[in-house]
């Protein structure tokens, strides 16, 4: 039996979900929490097409992960304008400096 | 043939993602994002949804990854260009990381998911996606179904189907409502990042 099967694909999933969220949580350069999302956006997408080859989802899985797609590059062009005027109003790009909310 | 392809696939994803985690420079985590996100289509390629593929490789690496770049490329200046992370908080996020990463893979390995998928086929019948299009599945032929399905119409689900009278929904709200949603944000975005003048009152 030489094919790969559904685990395969959910372990690569998960372990791209694990990095996306290691990378938001830990980077303190603004646009590597961007990345750390794309990459945890891409990890539930690689899911929802498994399920779509190996369980009865049928095309519903990947409508689903084309959704997905759409709206994280909708995600990725507003944080990265809301980056921007942080970078215009700090001159810097690190998150720990946005703190002016902090009470 | 196909282990080797999905060990390289995922070995190119995994690894990718490892190193945008683990790399301190923003434009080197920019590439191995790009590379990650590559091998990521190659996994769905492999996976025989040809369209999101092809999707992923156009709007992710060739739109996404260029929109984070020009971030990049805007933002990193000078001593900005790594922002270090302090090592303390990495190897806290790795040790969490990693657990978290072993619950959800034993949780996967646990379930017999073949087992559920002949169970659930047994009830609803096949999947859609054996009897779906006109060639062999492997050959690719989800673009049709898709944008059907967009539409509004499912004929890869009611055509053979069972159920007479009876049709099966399609994404054609969900379509609209994403098509006006990137519409208004790609007007926000626009309207965020523009240059900021000052406000000049005119005096009469």
């Amino acid at each position: 039996m030489s094919t790969v099967g559904l685990n395969g694909y959910l372990a690569v999933a998960a372990v791209l979900f694990v990095c996306g969220v290691i990378c938001m949580a830990t980077k303190r350069n603004g646009i590597g929490v961007l990345m750390g999302g794309e990459l945890v956006l891409n990890g539930a997408n690689i899911n929802f097409v498994a399920f779509s080859k190996y369980g009865t989802l049928g095309l519903d899985g990947q409508i689903a992960s084309l959704f997905v797609i759409v709206l994280a590059a909708a995600e990725a062009a507003v944080a990265l304008a809301i980056a921007l005027n942080f970078y215009n109003n700090h001159l810097t790009i690190d998150v720990d400096r946005a703190d002016e909310l902090k009470g | 043939m196909e282990l080797f392809l999905f060990g390289l696939f995922a070995l190119g994803a995994a690894g990718g993602a490892l190193a945008v985690v683990f790399s301190q420079n923003v434009v080197r985590m920019a590439f191995y994002l790009v590379i990650s996100l590559g091998c990521t289509a190659g996994l769905f390629f492999m996976l025989g949804a040809d369209f999101v593929g092809a999707t992923q490789l156009l709007i992710y690496v060739g739109g996404t990854v260029v929109l984070l770049i020009f971030g990049v490329m805007l933002t990193a200046t000078g001593p900005y260009l790594s922002i270090r992370t302090s090592s303390g908080d990495l190897i806290q996020a790795v040790v969490v990381g990693g657990a978290f990463l072993a619950m959800l893979i034993l949780t996967v390995m646990q379930v017999d998911w073949s087992g559920y998928s002949a169970k659930l086929a047994a009830a609803h019948g096949a999947s859609s996606m054996e009897r779906a299009g006109y060639t062999d599945p492997a050959d690719g032929n989800t673009s049709r179904s898709l944008g059907l399905a967009l539409l509004g119409t499912r004929p890869d689900q009611d055509l053979g189907s069972e159920r007479a009278g009876e049709l099966s929904t399609g994404y054609l709200l969900p379509f609209e409502i994403v098509s006006v949603h990137l519409l208004v944000v790609l007007v926000g975005a626009a309207y965020l990042a523009r240059a900021k003048r000052k406000l000049t009152r005119v005096e009469t």
